[in-house]
C-alpha cells in the first residue's frame, strides 16, 4: 500500500508549485483578458464582461509587433543553430580531454547578470567599440552607418543571448553519436560531406529540434533585447505587453496579447515538431 | 589514382609497416601479403597491433612508415571511401536511424547505384533475415545485427571484407554457428575475409592461414594444422591450445632425428621440427598427443619414466591429468575416454610415452611461459 503511494507524495510539491505558479496565475490572466474598464472608474479599473473582442483588438493593433517578434525569434534561432552546431561538433567530437572545460565556457555568461550582458552589446556595437570602426575601414558598413539601436543590434543580442540553448541539446546529442557509425559511414563510400548529411545530422536532429525550441520559444516573448538594443521600431511583441502592463496599465489588452503570443507559439512548435518528426528518431 | 583505387583488386600486400603512437609502436615493421580469395586471420592476444593493422588496411589510421597495395594499386594514402574495402566492425555499428534495408542499401547507393532491391533482397536472403527489412537496428538481436553487419558489407562485393573481432558480443553457442555460417558465406561469395580475433578456437575453425602477431609483429604464419602441430615459438606453442615444454639438450644425431636429453631420459625429435639454433632446447609436446601407462606395461615410441599422478580432472569426452616429473615439473596430459581403461587415480606411478613425431623444439633461451598467462576471454576490447 505504501510502495503505491510513494509516487504520488513525490510528485506532490512539484504538483502544488505548478498550481500555485501556473494553473492559478495563467486563470487570471485569462478571466483579465476579457475584462473591460469599469465606466468612470479609476485607470486600472476593470470588471469582466467577457468582452472577447478584446483579442481582435490587440492583434490588429499590433500584428506588426507580432510579425516582427516571429522575424526576429526565427532569424536569431538560425543564427543561434548555425554558431553553435559546429562548436557543439568541435566539442563532442574533437574535445577530447577538454571536453568538460570548453562546455563550462559555453556556460561561463551565465556568472554574470543577462542584462549586464545585453547592455554590454550596446558597447561592442556603439562607436568607440572595434566593430564598427573596423567594418568602416573595411568598406562594409558606410562611414555613417551606426549599428546601436538598429534591428541588427537587436538580432545579434539575441542570438548571444539564447546561444548557450542552442548549443547544449546540440552537444549532448552528437556527443551520443558511435564515432564508429562514421567510421561505418566513410567505409561504405560517403566522403565527410556525405556523412555528415547522412548520418551525423539525422542522428543530431533531436538536439537540433529541442536547441532551436529552447531558443525560439523565449526569442519570441523577448523584450530584454529589443528594449536595449533597439529603436521605437524593432519594437517586438513582449515589449507591447510590457508596456501594457507596467505603463499603461492596461491590463486585458496584456492578457490578450499574452495569450495570443503564448497560441502562436504553440501551433508554430507543434507544426514544427511534426515536420522533424523526431519521434522517428532514437 | 583515387579513381583507380576503387576498382583495384588483388592480393592484398603491406610491406615494412609500421604505426607508432608517440613512443609506443603497436605495429612494427609488418610485411605480409594475404593471397585473394582467401579467408586470412589475423591471431593475438589484446593490444598485439592487430586491430590498429585491421584500421590501417580499411584506411581509419594513417601508417607512420610502410605501405599498402591491393594488387598494383598503392593504396597507403587512399581516403576509406575510395578504397574497395568493406568492414564489419566489432560492435556492429548499424545506422540506428536507418531501415535494415536502408542499412544495408546505405554503400551501393553511396557509389550512384540506383536499382539496389535486388542485391538488398539477394544478400538478405544470404543472412537469412529477409524478414526484417523494414526494421530498426535496435528491434534486433546481438546475432541478427551481426548478419546485418556482414550483409551490409559483403552486399559492395568489395575486394576485401574486414571482419574486427565480429563474433566477440555473441555468446558461445551463437559464436560457433556464427564460425560456420561465415565460412560458409566466404565460400559462397569468393571474397577475400580478413578476420582480427584473439579467440585462437575461432582463428582455426574459420581462417585458410593464420597469422599469429604478438608486439606489433607477426610471431608466425601458417596454416592452422602447421601453426598447432609444428609452433616455431613459445608464444604460439602456449597461445594455440597448450603445450608441454621441457627443458633439454641436443646429445647426438639419429638419421633425421636429433637425440635428446630431458633431464638424464633420452628422447627423439624429427630433426625438420626444431626450431632451436644450438644444442639448448625446450621440447615441446601437446597435452593430447601423450599417453599414460601403469609401470611395466609395454609401450612404444619416446618414453618418459617416474612420474606420479598429481591431479586427475574428468571431462566427459576426456580426462585431464597433472602428471609430476621427477624434475618436479608437472606436465599436462589429456587422454580420450575411449579405451574403456579405468581412469588412473591421483599418486599412481606412470610412465608417458608418444609417439616421436609429435615432438616440437623451441629455442633454449625463450620465455617458456610466453603467451600462457594471456586469458583471451577477459580480454575484449583492444
Amino acid at each position: 500500500m505504501r510502495k503505491i503511494r510513494t509516487p504520488y507524495l513525490l510528485l506532490l510539491p512539484g504538483f502544488g508549485f505548478l498550481l500555485t505558479f501556473f494553473i492559478l496565475p495563467i486563470i487570471n490572466l485569462a478571466q483579465t483578458s476579457t475584462q473591460t474598464p469599469v465606466g468612470g472608474g479609476d485607470t486600472g479599473q476593470y470588471e469582466q464582461t467577457l468582452r472577447f473582442q478584446n483579442y481582435i483588438d490587440a492583434f490588429v493593433e499590433n500584428k506588426e509587433q507580432f510579425g516582427r517578434s516571429f522575424l526576429y525569434a526565427i532569424i536569431a534561432t538560425i543564427l543561434a543553430l548555425a554558431i553553435a552546431y559546429p562548436l557543439a561538433y568541435a566539442i563532442a567530437i574533437k574535445g577530447g580531454k577538454l571536453k568538460n572545460f570548453m562546455l563550462v565556457l559555453v556556460v561561463a555568461p551565465f556568472f554574470t547578470s543577462f542584462l549586464l550582458r545585453t547592455v554590454a552589446w550596446k558597447q561592442i556595437l556603439g562607436e568607440e567599440g572595434f566593430v564598427v570602426p573596423t567594418l568602416r575601414s573595411l568598406g562594409i558598413i558606410s562611414q555613417s552607418t551606426t549599428l546601436t539601436s538598429t534591428s541588427f543590434a537587436v538580432v545579434m543580442g539575441m542570438t548571444y543571448n539564447f546561444l548557450p540553448f542552442m548549443t547544449l541539446p546540440l552537444y549532448a546529442s552528437i556527443d551520443r553519436i558511435d564515432p564508429r557509425t562514421l567510421e561505418a559511414s566513410g567505409d561504405l563510400y560517403a566522403n565527410g560531406f556525405t556523412t555528415f548529411r547522412k548520418v551525423t545530422l539525422p542522428l543530431s536532429m533531436p538536439g537540433v529540434v529541442a536547441g532551436t525550441l529552447l531558443t525560439f520559444i523565449p526569442a519570441a516573448g523577448d523584450y530584454v533585447n529589443a528594449a536595449i538594443l533597439g529603436n521605437p521600431n524593432t519594437k517586438m511583441i513582449g515589449n507591447v505587453i510590457e508596456s501594457r502592463y507596467f505603463k499603461i496599465v492596461d491590463y486585458p489588452t496584456a492578457a490578450a496579447l499574452s495569450f495570443t503570443l503564448m497560441a502562436v507559439i504553440l501551433i508554430l512548435v507543434t507544426v514544427y515538431v511534426r515536420k522533424a518528426g523526431t519521434e522517428e528518431l532514437v | 589514382m583515387a579513381k583507380d583505387a576503387i576498382s583495384a583488386k588483388g592480393d592484398l600486400r603491406l610491406t615494412r609497416l609500421t604505426k607508432s603512437y608517440g613512443d609506443f609502436t603497436a605495429v612494427d615493421d609488418l610485411s605480409l601479403t594475404i593471397p585473394e580469395g582467401s579467408f586470412f586471420a589475423l591471431l593475438g592476444p589484446s593490444g598485439c597491433g592487430k586491430t590498429t593493422t585491421l584500421r590501417m588496411i580499411a584506411g581509419l589510421e594513417e601508417p607512420t612508415v610502410g605501405s599498402i597495395h591491393l594488387g598494383t594499386t598503392d593504396i597507403t594514402t587512399t581516403k576509406p571511401y575510395q578504397r574497395p574495402i568493406n568492414t564489419v566492425f566489432q560492435n556492429y555499428a548499424l545506422f540506428p536511424h536507418l531501415t535494415i534495408y536502408e542499412n544495408i542499401a546505405f554503400g551501393l547507393r553511396r557509389r550512384g547505384i540506383k536499382d539496389v532491391k535486388e542485391a538488398v533482397d539477394k544478400v538478405l536472403g544470404l543472412v537469412e533475415l529477409p524478414h526484417l527489412a523494414q526494421r530498426k537496428p535496435t528491434q534486433l538481436s546481438g546475432g541478427q545485427q551481426q548478419r546485418i553487419a556482414l550483409a551490409r558489407a559483403i552486399v559492395n562485393r568489395p575486394a576485401l571484407l574486414l571482419l574486427d573481432e565480429p563474433l566477440g558480443a555473441l555468446d558461445l553457442k551463437l559464436r560457433r554457428q556464427m564460425q560456420i555460417e561465415l565460412k560458409w558465406i566466404q565460400k559462397e561469395v569468393g571474397l577475400t575475409f580478413v578476420h582480427v580475433t584473439h579467440d585462437q578456437e575461432e582463428a582455426m575453425t574459420m581462417a585458410d592461414t593464420i597469422a599469429v602477431m604478438h608486439e606489433g609483429q607477426i610471431e608466425q604464419m601458417g596454416s592452422p594444422a602447421d601453426l598447432y602441430d609444428n609452433p616455431n615459438t613459445a608464444f604460439v606453442a602456449n597461445f594455440l591450445g597448450q603445450s608441454n615444454l621441457i627443458k633439454g639438450t641436443i646429445s647426438g644425431n639419429d638419421g633425421d632425428s636429433h637425440i635428446v636429453d630431458l633431464f638424464g631420459q633420452k628422447i627423439s625429435l624429427p630433426k625438420n621440427r626444431s626450431h632451436a639454433i644450438d644444442n639448448s632446447i625446450y621440447a615441446g609436446i601437446r597435452p593430447e598427443k601423450f599417453r599414460i601407462s601403469r609401470l611395466g606395461t609395454p609401450t612404444s615410441g619416446n618414453i618418459l619414466s617416474g612420474g606420479h599422478i598429481e591431479d586427475v580432472s574428468y571431462i566427459g569426452v576426456s580426462t585431464q591429468y597433472q602428471v609430476e616429473m621427477p624434475w618436479g615439473q608437472e606436465l599436462m596430459v589429456f587422454e580420450q575416454n575411449d579405451d574403456g581403461v579405468a581412469p588412473f587415480s591421483k599418486g599412481e606411478e606412470v610412465n608417458i610415452s608418444w609417439e616421436p613425431v609429435f615432438t616440437f623444439a623451441l629455442r633454449g633461451d625463450e620465455d617458456a611461459t610466453a603467451g600462457s598467462e594471456v586469458n583471451p576471454e577477459e580480454l575484449d576490447e583492444e
